[in-house]
């Protein structure tokens, strides 16, 4: 008889995978890429394969040379290449886009032992490379060859209410390939909600409170400006990344919370006009001490004492 | 606030077999019942090689308080008292009878008097019943209790793993044998209030039960939603009574009892008859078995001959399990017996049998929202790994029950259940509690 497998329990499992979870991140991001094309012309699309290819290819040539399990199919790369292409006007040069690249795979994500390790969001670590590293080609809105004019310029977020409503929801202003289509980004979202692969708590909660205090702080038309800038691409698809983002229900209203905050703090008061990227790479850095306060409380387990004397 | 329920996960059902009434296979050749079936001391062979014994003989008497007797399962001749492996990694003495073709009842068997509960309490012992949902746990200990401490019998029809329908087709087939158990449970328990929880795939055992329960006191069917682990002894607790079972405690120290359903269909049936526990019904499923169904067999019987009476398999077994996908125990080959807690016998084609391989945990958090005692799965296997034996008590590994909710639903195809089971070992050999 042939040798019989032994092994522990459970003997069957979901069919839920790493990787089928990614492609499902991949197809929520088709609308918003699919709608960029329409705003800014094939470019768009073109950097986001550019930028998929250039991560993909960095994840293995690491993995391949420091002799580790290759993991590229698990797809993840794939959807940091988007998403950092989603951070990039598309007037952007090819070569810029892969620094950020590298540095989303190389320094946030692979240096740190790779997927499920890394403490920061790797996209966001790219963007904020090439936001330093070149300042001008990031803000620059032009080289449009879709429906959105070439010469718009400045971003919305200096005054939402000047754009006005719906063209901040469908996109039809100057930005970055991925951020400016809120509807698409939206259809997408309740994508992911809908196949289980997010929680809607993280985004509702990160929007909603950024709605509310950018109203207190007195911040210019703050339901206009939740539809501008980084915040919907943000909150849907970076805020919500496993890795980076608390494990319990708790721990993500606290999570949610805080970015809204950050972020409003820094549109209405700070020097620059977005602050998605720095409240969500400030919050990632939070995470593990949001997973202490907000631990699960054990059914039937006896808490110890002690903590009532201290 | 509290939730009604647990949490829960949803797991395939494949009760293929839910309509297979069981059919009896004792033409046997032999039988080999290990003296060790359930919790505690194993017992102790009574009987001798050349011994000629007939069914419902007594051949293992207790070996202790915790301890049950064990008695042969058909008639002939005792060809080996000697000490084999079990699945389960340990050793114990077993008795191989050979079949004399006539499966002759022992003719001193008759029904059993209850005068008082101590009589009642000798009777389930005697009847050599253990925890048959697959603890095995002596049920005559669980029940000498004091009876004003038990507010609830919950009995448990839950049958919440996949494949298996014995359960059902003990509630469905054997309900006179449940209605002389609760009967009996009322009146040595004459305050407790009775609940019988049972999934609502089960619609046919459900109407049987609630017919059976109208003729009891104090006795209700409940419904429970058809997710996995509604048998789990703490999560039918909660989910029947709101009852939280504290850390390291037993369901008595929150004022409950949870027999299985066969469990008190032998114990009714030995009431009524005198006839100890000698033979089971099993559920025998599986992607290599060519006709999946349900049988009642003698203990002891070999897997095999099992096989090879229900028609053979499909192709090689590549895996072998006592017990339900979610928590049943592979065996090493088919040459196993048959146990008292066995309730099911799965066989698993190349393709079923392989568990996909483990890849980084990406913390979705899908483990922690599937744990029904709310443990952090993903945190207890990093502290595992770290042998950080401080945080895996804080982390309360020891509530654990093993369910396998936590590696079912992992992306990562993580073995969590396999990482608790050595927590839980290291916390042992440590002393820490």
């Amino acid at each position: 008889m042939s040798k019989m497998n032994l092994s522990v329990s459970p003997h069957i499992r979901s069919s839920r995978t790493t990787q089928n979870i990614m492609l499902d991140v991949i197809i929520a991001l088709v609308p918003a890429l699919i709608a960029s094309v329409v705003l800014y012309g094939f470019r768009a699309l073109l950097l986001t394969v550019i930028s998929s290819g250039a991560c993909v290819f960095f994840e293995y040539a690491y993995e391949k040379l420091l002799k580790r399990d290759i993991t590229v199919s698990d797809l993840s790369a794939v959807v940091t290449g988007m998403l950092v292409a989603f951070n990039v006007p598309v007037s952007m040069p090819v070569w810029m886009l892969i620094v950020g690249d590298l540095a989303a795979i190389i320094l946030a994500k692979q240096l740190f032992g790779g997927i499920g390790c890394n403490f920061m969001n790797p996209a966001l670590v790219g963007r904020i490379v090439m936001m330093f590293s070149f300042t001008t080609a990031i803000t620059t809105y032009t080289g449009s060859t879709g429906i959105v004019d070439a010469a718009t310029t400045a971003t919305p977020l200096a005054d939402p209410a000047a754009t006005g409503f719906v063209k901040l929801v469908l996109g039809m202003h100057g930005g970055v390939i991925g951020e400016s289509c809120a509807a698409a980004l939206l259809v997408g979202g309740i994508y992911l909600c809908i196949r289980k692969v997010i929680k809607p708590i993280i985004p509702l909660v990160y929007i909603g409170t950024t709605l509310l205090f950018t109203w207190l702080f007195g911040g210019a038309a703050p339901l206009e400006s939740i539809f501008a800038g980084g915040l919907m691409l943000g909150a849907i698809y970076m805020a919500t990344d496993y890795v980076t983002s608390p494990i319990t229900d708790k721990g993500k209203v606290i999570f949610g919370v805080f970015l809204g905050l950050i972020t409003s703090v820094i549109r209405v008061f700070g020097n620059y006009a977005e602050g998605v990227t720095f409240a969500i790479i400030l919050g990632n850095i939070l995470v593990p001490y949001i997973n202490d306060l907000s631990e699960t409380k054990p059914i039937g387990a006896i808490v110890p004492e002690k903590k009532k004397e201290a | 606030m509290a939730p009604k329920f647990l949490k829960s996960v949803h797991v395939p059902h494949r009760k293929n077999t839910k309509n297979s009434v069981p059919q009896r296979f004792f033409e046997v050749k032999s039988v080999t019942i290990p003296m060790s079936m359930h919790i505690g001391a194993p017992a102790k062979p009574v009987v001798k090689v050349g011994d000629h014994v007939k069914t419902g003989q007594l051949i293992g008497e207790p070996g202790g308080f915790v301890s049950a007797p064990i008695y042969a399962s058909i008639s002939g001749t005792v060809k080996k008292v000697d000490s084999m492996l079990l699945s389960s990694g340990g050793s114990c003495m077993a008795v191989t009878i050979e079949s004399d073709g006539l499966n002759e009842m022992d003719e001193n068997i008759k029904a059993p008097e209850l005068t008082d509960f101590d009589s009642f309490i000798q009777a389930v012992r005697s009847s050599g019943v253990v925890g048959l949902g697959g603890a095995g746990f002596p049920t005559s200990v669980k029940l000498k209790v004091d009876p004003a401490k038990v507010d609830y019998i919950l009995i448990n029809g839950a049958e919440c793993e996949p494949y298996i329908t014995s359960d059902t087709r003990t509630m469905c087939d054997d309900a006179e044998w449940m209605l002389a158990g609760l009967e009996a449970l009322r009146r040595f328990f004459p305050a407790t209030q009775f609940y019988i929880g049972i999934e609502n795939n089960k619609p046919e055992a459900i109407k049987v039960m609630r017919e059976t329960a109208a003729k009891v006191e104090k006795c209700e069917v409940i419904e429970l939603p058809s997710s996995y682990p509604q048998g789990g002894e703490k999560v039918l607790i909660y989910n029947t009574t709101g009852r939280i079972v504290p850390e390291g405690k037993l369901p008595l120290d929150a004022g409950c009892i949870v027999l299985n359903v066969t469990t008190l269909a032998f114990i009714g049936r030995y009431l009524l008859t005198g006839e100890p526990l000698s033979s089971k019904c099993i559920t025998i499923d599986g992607s290599a078995v060519k006709n999946p169904q349900n049988l009642i067999v003698p203990v002891g019987t070999m897997i095999s001959e099992i096989v090879e009476h229900i028609g053979g398999l499909k192709c090689d077994p590549a895996k072998a399990l006592y017990g339900g996908p979610m928590m049943g125990l592979s065996m090493p080959d088919l040459d196993q017996p048959i146990l008292k807690n066995t309730n099911a016998v799965l066989i698993f084609d190349e393709k079923d049998a392989k568990i996909p391989a483990p890849t980084a945990c990406i913390r979705c958090g899908r483990c922690v929202d599937a744990c029904p005692l709310q443990l952090m799965p993903a945190e207890l296997a990093q502290a595992c790994e770290k042998k950080d034996l401080q945080r895996l008590s804080e982390l309360k590994v020891n509530l654990c029950m093993e369910c396998g909710s936590c590696s079912f639903v992992c992306p990562a195809k993580r073995n969590l259940v396999e990482s608790h089971k050595l927590a839980k070992q290291y916390l042992r050999e440590a002393g820490i509690k």
